[in-house]
């Protein structure tokens, strides 16, 4: 009979079979998400149709005021599907962020109550994200349709690892959050705030190049590189720039493994402070 | 010879004071803190990593070592604060130890609290499938004790109703129903039975008794409730303090267990005593004593004879304290209830009292017998629950000639409380 042996000793930071346990509990993560996505549906009358409705309204009043009325260059591109494909990326990004560092909070009844890998609950925010993401898409497709767009190949392939990294980012920075939320819990107050500033900071609304020499600031915030590279691929704004890619990819991947490191530094008292 | 299934080694679990009484602070007043004072901010810092700073440390559980084989059930006793809760979060990895180590050889399931993640808004048979989830268990398995489960929780006709409907009594069902299918090979269960109707808890019990007979597993089993542990468990601990106090058969486990009540507690000052939650605190209790018929201190009261029970009580605020209620219950050493004096009870119109004072309530003839008794006291003002001690003190009752017939032992040993009466012959 295979018995499955576990020892409980003071807790170290890292260990390998954090990992397998990880694997053990994916189930978990499915049905966390689940429950996220069926309770979001149900509250809201129009249920699943948010996901879209949401994107969609913004990029109408921002296509009425930045595009029309401000006359915000767009790189040559319809401003509602350029405004679009910054949308779709930063409402992924910001909503999993503020989901994630939300997370172990709103959970506390179970994280003091049952054990599991903690790190499932902020992973299963970004995963109810990322539906939302792929529901939002269904706008694109429409509006590439629309005005008449064909990505590259090219394009195509590179929209993957623009996920991966704003996954990285959402969930690095994320965890982080979600630790400190614990000890502080005025954070989330903080945060939606810091949020909203940080989109007048991305090139959502406007292109990188508005920005003229100082561009290079704006690439500091890895949000820009996956919104500009995500213009480059479906709508041929700009050649893609893989350096930008790069230097994004290595800078969320640094992100999330300081995230993951203070969450699990902070993790063994989650309990005990909640 | 088989390996024990848990094994408890050395185990300790230490507290800061300050985690838990402060438990979270806003960043807003850690920054205005420094702000405010930096020197002292910094000193404070150094200080503290130096080691200088003196922390005030408690520790829950210390040097616990115990084990338990395949199949056993055993009971853990202990009285409020003894570590029985603290014992059961560390096996069930909610906390981690301080010191010291748990092996377990096997799956572990909790009932720590039944209905652990339970979402209102989801229906009964979407939370059978995101408690077991949570609880560990696969979706296949899940799906193969569906019907088991709601079998057994009773709830066949309300299974797509959002849970937010249900009775209390039905949504602690649904709860146990599901945990108690889990099927681990250890059952870690803390106070579930104080829930749901006496009904559902033979039922619970019963569950209890088939799934460790039946299935040899292994149970620990936390609870105030004596009887039941007499009932399942054949080994059981005493936890005094975080430490192994007794352990061994449970009928003298749970002898010395009464034997080591709390020690007599009169006169005592009631600063340090554990409140409940609720209590506002504003103002508390600062004394108890115990007094005969001419008021001379007792420590012992006697059956039948006057007791007069005063409490001292202390406001923070120098206002009158407006619309009072206070009351004392006493209870047996299993912590069932025996009766309560409450002011309004008694007095049809609550009360005013000064901020700082003494209120006393006279029992003319105490209607116990001979045995140890624990009491609890409770104080409103204005509807708000403002002090609240569980088993503030213990007295033990001498025997008396309650009915007036010269003679002290007239009544039946077995029972609870003694009534005045009168045949008419």
């Amino acid at each position: 009979m295979s018995q499955v042996v576990t020892v409980i000793r003071p807790k170290k930071i890292f260990h390998l079979h954090d990992l397998k346990e990880l694997w053990q509990y994916r189930e978990l993560l499915y049905f966390f998400s689940w429950r996220d996505l069926k309770v979001r549906y149900k509250q809201t009358a129009i249920g699943a149709l948010w996901a879209i409705f949401q994107p969609f309204i913004t990029m109408v009043v921002f296509s009425v005021f930045f595009g029309g009325l401000a006359k915000i260059p767009s790189d040559n591109v319809p401003y509602p599907i350029f405004v679009y494909v910054g949308l779709l990326f930063w409402q992924f990004f910001s909503g999993a962020l503020s989901d994630t560092s939300d997370s172990l909070v709103n959970n506390r009844a179970i994280i003091t109550k049952v054990y599991f890998p903690r790190l499932i609950l902020p992973a299963s925010s970004v995963v109810t994200k990322l539906v939302d993401f792929a529901i939002a898409s269904v706008i694109l497709v429409g509006l590439m349709f629309y005005y008449g767009y064909v990505p590259h190949l090219a394009g195509l392939l590179i929209l993957p690892l623009l996920l991966i990294i704003t996954f990285m980012a959402a969930i690095g920075g994320g965890l982080f959050l979600a630790a400190i939320n614990v000890k502080y819990r005025d954070i989330r107050y903080a945060l939606p705030f810091f949020i909203q500033l940080m989109l007048f900071v991305t090139p959502v609304i406007y292109p990188a190049s508005l920005a003229g020499k100082y561009s290079m600031l704006l690439a500091i915030n890895p949000m820009t590189g996956v919104i500009q590279n995500a213009r480059a691929a479906l709508l041929g704004t700009t050649p893609i720039n893989w350096l930008l890619i790069a230097l994004s990819f290595v800078a969320c991947f640094i992100l999330l493994l300081v995230g993951i490191y203070v969450f699990k530094k902070v993790e063994r008292y989650f309990a005990d402070i909640l | 010879m088989e390996k024990p299934i848990i094994e408890v080694k050395n185990l300790s679990k230490k507290y800061l004071i300050n985690h838990e009484r402060g438990k979270y602070v806003a960043l807003r007043d850690v920054i205005s803190g420094y702000f405010r004072n930096p020197f002292g901010f910094i000193r404070s810092k150094v200080r503290a990593a130096a080691g200088l700073e003196k922390k005030e440390e408690f520790w829950a559980l210390s040097d616990v070592n115990f084990s338990v084989k395949k199949g056993e059930v055993v009971g853990v006793i202990g009285h409020n604060g003894a570590g029985k809760s603290t014992l059961l979060k560390i096996i069930s990895q909610i906390t981690p130890p301080s010191d010291g180590e748990i092996i377990i050889r096997g799956r572990v399931g909790s009932l720590l609290e039944v209905g652990t993640g339970f979402h209102p808004e989801l229906s009964g048979r979407e939370n059978i499938f995101l408690n077991g989830a949570i609880l560990g268990m696969k979706r296949v398995e899940i799906a193969e004790k569906f019907d088991q489960i709601v079998a057994f929780a009773g709830i066949e006709k309300f299974l797509d109703t959002p849970v937010k409907y249900y009775s209390s009594g039905m949504y602690v069902r649904l709860a146990f129903s599901v945990a108690a299918h889990m099927e681990p090979d250890v059952l870690l269960v803390d106070e579930v039975l104080a829930v749901g109707d006496a009904e559902f808890q033979k039922k619970c019990l019963g569950k209890m008794d088939e799934i460790t007979k039946k299935e040899g597993r292994t149970i620990l089993f936390v609870s105030h409730n004596l009887a039941a542990i007499r009932q399942l468990c054949k080994k059981t601990i005493v936890l005094g303090q975080g430490k192994i106090a007794f352990s061994g058969d449970t009928d003298k486990a749970i002898e010395f267990y009464m034997r080591n009540a709390p020690e007599q507690t009169n006169h005592e000052d009631l600063s340090d005593k554990k409140r409940e939650e609720r209590a506002r605190r504003n103002v508390l209790f600062t004394k108890i004593s115990f007094h005969g018929a001419s008021g001379e201190t007792m420590n012992r009261a006697q059956c039948g004879q006057p007791l007069i029970v005063s409490l001292a009580y202390k406001s923070k605020t120098n206002t009158t304290l407006e619309n009072c209620r206070a009351s004392i219950s006493f209870k047996t050493t299993y912590d069932e209830l025996l009766f309560l004096c409450a002011t309004d009870l008694v007095n049809k119109d609550r009360f005013d009292l000064a901020p700082e004072g003494e209120i006393k309530c006279r029992i003319d003839s105490l209607p116990l017998p001979k045995g140890r008794y624990m009491i609890s006291i409770f104080f409103q003002v204005n509807n708000q629950i403002e002090d609240w001690i569980e088993e503030v003190a213990v007295i033990d009752v001498e025997n008396g000639d309650f009915f007036g017939t010269g003679s002290a032992q007239t009544y039946l040993e077995g029972s609870s409380v003694l009534v005045k009466h009168k045949w008419l012959l």
